[in-house]
């Protein structure tokens, strides 16, 4: 066949620098072919190479006695939990497909996700996801909101897996560029899982799953750029997902597994054949030679490298023990899917590609993959003049509005605070009869782990504002309040994975907003012990508009897994029972910085983070995993967006109850209820434990405060009746509803 | 007794009614796989809920042609006590085991909560112990839920009480707005005339559970162990 001439040219047209051209000759020793170049274009994407983050994450706590396997070196985190059970988990971007094609793009995140997680071993038990969008009245957004629930509840729903948990935001630096990042759990037993490794020369190499067909070419290299006026045209470069294949590649996969037939397994997911091909005979230290001929095709023609680079979902490459090959294939077989060899792993490390005898190319597999020969860069960073501008705020220049009861309303009905139940909805909750959440709600999603004593906590917490108006501090919160939410559910925090969103990297203060999260990150996973297993980057979140940049905020967002160790330890949110007390644990400030509040309703952009001080958030949280270990408390429930009140509204309105409260007369009543300083969490106390309660926490030495107690149902501050709990539900719980109809 | 619970490809609750069956009532549960033909003695066949076969063409529409379904339609029709929960509902309805069809919901998403229904008559082995009085909280988790029957059906099915449950709220009422997919007149649930074969769109499995902290749906099994327990 012809090749198309390789010149710079044509390699900077996929993505790769002169440097990086003239790197991939002298690792060839020659110029090499079009499908060559194209292999080395996806492989060293930022999106398969981490090249421009992999210096920063490598200084983040990636080590612990829990786990089970360090970050990066397998397709997800894996912790132990116990009982002989391990927890495999991992959070992952699909931002820029869904950008263009928010049903495709939202689907096949869920898609790929969750076959990180069974390509290991493990069942998934349960997703969450972590969506933004711009502001609801932007034109697109209702189109993306719509198309990315409807994707991800289509794929989970047929695949069966839970949704749990999640969060979903509307601000306006993510209108044509949403994120959608999916986290899948799984369950395997400790020593049943599989590796991403290619071993033992002469053992046949496998494609099961789907066939191969012309989408998603390209699609990393599409991942790692910036969304632009034309980025429509990349449209064959989003996939497309079926979730019937899934489903049955995941019981197909697990039953081979157990089989013990194979000796490795990795899915395709970015960057295809070559990705796969590539990392697993890198890891194993062996080379391969793959016969593209023999890979099942959708449609004719494809050429080498539109073969070697499609991102055609539900497949995997299988490198399975010499003489188990039918016994593997039997398997397949009984699941209605393919199951080819396309070749065989070899000696030394060389990649050697066929089509029809002809040898189409041929590259070292180390040379392409992450720790080996792929790229590895430290770039420029600049503190954004905009830092300097948020320390300028000052609250005394904000004066206190009269009518608290209406910013209440507003805040109650703002769509990042109100009920997210028209998403939640569409979303199969329920299925494996696993989600403790349903009928009993915590902070963070409860999963029973059957047949023994322990649930899973799982949450993903980011709040982007936080993060751009001090990305150090911001990422700090973003731990700290994913910790806050596994104790207040009774939970031990264990690990996390993140899901690193961020604006071009080489734009100065774009990386420099990278740097200082990972930064705070390290240090908040290092103070709550929660190490981070792996998980994803997802630069260059921006758009360019009529030549205009607008880089979304900086948005790490937090997967974290905690063990409830006893489920008689649950602790929910829900006030039970009209006359128990409330308490506030932790300090109250004079402090609306970065609220919603001070956002929606002053129109403040720009101001600090919310207080926050890692020390007194450990010591606040200590304090709460006692209380709820002496069954001291009936509920615990931690302030965030919208502030004191909004948490109080939450507590009352599962069981109709309502609240009886003083405000303390040395702080602004507005910034006591609506102010988002940190580490603060109410808890409601049933009166016969009043005393016990007071006693613990004189000793404890943490602040805390008598808010009052629990009513039938009405809902009074400093004596004044506000809007009774009902009608606050009836807004809180229609308001996205109303939105997404209207 | 002996269930059997049939797994086409892309059930995804069938792992959930065999831990309800097998581990909460501890009873014998056999798989039943779509391309075997031996239905293995048992004395009751669920058709667990899911998207078999992706849900492709239309749900159930698929399943009804495998090579199980033929042997179940002939024990059904011999009398075999068989019930489909959601999907599994759909396909009996394919398979024109239950009378109607099961058409898109109403508001035209998917839709996944706790719901009440009420139980409409004591008169079958899968409804015997209930109390008709107290509302069930049983989820449900579906896209194509809205019961359809025409006049003819309809009138038969409430003159032969074959109508199981209707979609209701916390304190019973059966109303438009305890009606979450559009159902005709509320229906959740009816069995066939022979009362042999039974079909729901909420799922009893996920509300058996004292973990899950709701078990309204247990007494289905409940009843069901109670009937077939002294026949055998």
């Amino acid at each position: 066949m012809r090749d198309i001439d390789v010149t710079l040219d044509a390699a900077q047209k996929l993505g790769l620098l002169p440097e990086e051209y003239e790197k991939i000759k002298q690792l060839l020793g020659k110029n090499p072919n079009f499908t060559e170049l194209s292999i080395y274009s996806v492989m060293w994407s930022e999106h398969c190479s981490y090249k421009n983050s992999i210096f920063w994450l490598k200084t983040l706590p990636r080590k612990g006695q829990k786990l089970l396997t360090e970050a990066g070196e397998e397709n997800a985190g894996l912790i132990d939990i116990g009982d002989g059970l391990a927890c495999c988990f991992k959070i992952e971007s699909h931002n820029h497909p869904s950008a263009i094609e928010p049903y495709q793009g939202a689907a096949t995140g869920v898609g790929g996700i969750n076959r990180d997680i069974f390509t290991m071993g493990a069942r998934p038990v349960a997703q969450l996801n972590s969506l933004r969008f711009g502001l609801p009245e932007h034109e697109k957004t209702k189109w993306l909101l719509k198309g990315v629930v409807k994707g991800i509840g289509d794929y989970g729903n047929a695949f069966g897996v839970p949704v749990v948990g999640g969060e979903v935001y509307f601000e306006e630096c993510y209108s044509t560029n949403p994120l959608v990042n999916a986290m899948s759990v799984g369950i395997v037993k400790i020593g049943e899982t599989i590796s991403a490794i290619s071993e033992g020369e002469g053992n046949p190499v496998y494609i099961v799953g789907s066939h191969t067909g012309k989408d998603g070419i390209h699609g990393a290299t599409f991942a790692s750029e910036d969304i632009t006026e034309s980025t429509s045209e990349k449209l064959p470069s989003v996939q497309v997902g079926d979730p019937f294949q899934e489903k049955l590649l995941l019981e197909a996969s697990l039953e081979v597994i157990k089989s013990g037939t194979v000796l490795g397994m990795q899915d395709m997911g970015a960057a295809g054949i070559i990705c796969s091909t590539s990392e697993m005979s890198a890891k194993g230290k062996h080379g391969m030679e793959i016969h593209l001929d023999k890979v099942p095709l959708r449609q004719q023609q494809m050429k080498p490298y539109e073969i070697l680079l499609s991102e055609s979902q539900e497949r995997m490459l299988v490198v399975v023990k010499k003489g188990k090959e039918k016994e593997v294939e039997r398997i397949f077989e009984k699941w209605d899917l393919n199951c080819r060899i396309i070749g065989k792993v070899t000696k030394g490390n060389a990649l050697k590609f066929y089509m029809n005898g002809e040898l189409v190319a041929d590259v070292p597999a180390d040379s392409l993959v992450l720790g080996g020969g792929a790229p590895v860069y430290k770039r420029e960073y600049k503190e954004p003049s905009y830092y300097a501008e948020t320390k300028k705020f000052s609250i005394n220049n904000i004066p206190e509005p009269k009518d608290l009861k209406k910013i209440s309303v507003c805040l109650a009905k703002n769509l990042n605070i109100a009920s997210k139940k028209w998403v939640c909805e569409q979303y199969d909750s329920m299925v494996q009869t696993i989600n403790m959440s349903t009928n009993c709600i915590s902070d963070a999603a409860m999963v029973n782990i059957k047949g023994t004593n322990k649930a899973l906590l799982l949450t993903v917490d980011c709040n982007g504002r936080y993060v751009h108006a001090d990305p150090e501090a911001g990422a700090k919160i973003a731990v700290a309040e994913a910790a806050r939410n596994i104790v207040c559910s009774g939970g031990e925090p264990a690990a996390i994975t993140n899901c690193l969103n961020f604006g071009n990297p080489y734009v100065s203060e774009a990386y420099w907003q990278f740097v200082c999260a990972v930064k705070g990150m390290g240090e908040a996973c290092k103070k709550f012990d929660t190490p981070v297993t792996g998980g994803n980057v997802s630069f260059y979140n921006q758009t360019i508009i009529d030549n205009k940049t607008e880089p979304i905020y900086p948005t790490p967002v937090i997967g974290m897994v905690g063990i409830l160790d006893d489920k008689k330890n649950q602790m929910t949110l829900d006030f039970k029972k009209s006359g128990d007390i409330i308490f506030l644990l932790g300090t109250p400030r004079e402090d609306i910085n970065s609220s919603q509040y001070l956002v929606s309703y002053h129109n403040v952009k720009l101001s600090p983070p919310p207080f926050f001080d890692i020390d007194e958030e450990y010591k606040v949280q200590s304090v709460v995993k006692k209380l709820i270990k002496n069954k001291i408390i009936e509920s615990a429930h931690d302030v965030s967006d919208g502030g004191l009140f909004i948490t109080l509204l939450e507590s009352a309105m599962p069981n109709e109850l309502g609240f009886d409260i003083i405000t303390p007369a040395e702080i602004r009543t507005d910034a006591f209820l609506f102010g988002e300083s940190q580490s603060r969490i109410v808890v409601s106390v049933n009166p016969k434990n009043e005393i016990s309660f007071i006693d613990f926490m004189m000793q404890s030495k943490i602040p805390s405060t008598l808010l009052g107690h629990v009513t039938k149902g009405k809902i009074q501050i400093n004596d004044e009746l506000w809007t009774p709990v009902k009608d606050y539900k009836n807004i809180y719980d229609n308001a996205l509803t109303e939105y997404a109809n209207e | 007794m002996k269930f059997g619970v049939v797994i086409f490809p892309g059930s995804n609750c069938d792992q959930d009614i065999i831990y309800v069956l097998e581990t909460i009532m501890k009873q014998e549960v056999v798989k039943l796989w779509h391309k075997d033909t031996d239905l293995q003695d048992c004395q009751f066949i669920v058709l667990p809920g899911g998207f078999s076969y992706g849900d492709y063409l239309r749900s159930g529409a698929i399943a009804r042609f495998s090579p199980i379904m033929e042997k179940i339609i002939e024990y059904a029709n011999n009398g075999g006590y068989l019930m489909g929960i959601c999907n599994g509902f759909q396909i009996l309805c394919e398979a024109g085991l239950l009378p109607g069809a099961l058409l898109r919901n109403i508001k035209q998403k998917f839709i996944c909560k706790n719901i009440y229904i009420k139980t409409e008559t004591k008169n079958t082995i899968l409804t015997s112990e209930a109390d008709l009085k107290k509302p069930l909280k049983v989820p449900i988790a579906h896209a194509e839920g809205r019961f359809y029957a025409d006049n003819a059906t309809l009138e038969n099915l409430n003159k032969n009480a074959q109508i199981l449950f209707r979609y209701c709220d916390e304190k019973g009422n059966c109303s438009e707005s305890s009606n979450p997919n559009g159902s005709l007149d509320n229906i959740a649930g009816i069995c066939n005339k022979n009362r042999n074969v039974f079909g729901m769109m909420p799922h009893p499995e996920r509300a058996s559970d004292e973990e899950l902290f709701n078990t309204d749906g247990r007494m289905l099994f409940e009843s069901l162990l109670a009937n077939l327990k002294v026949k055998v």
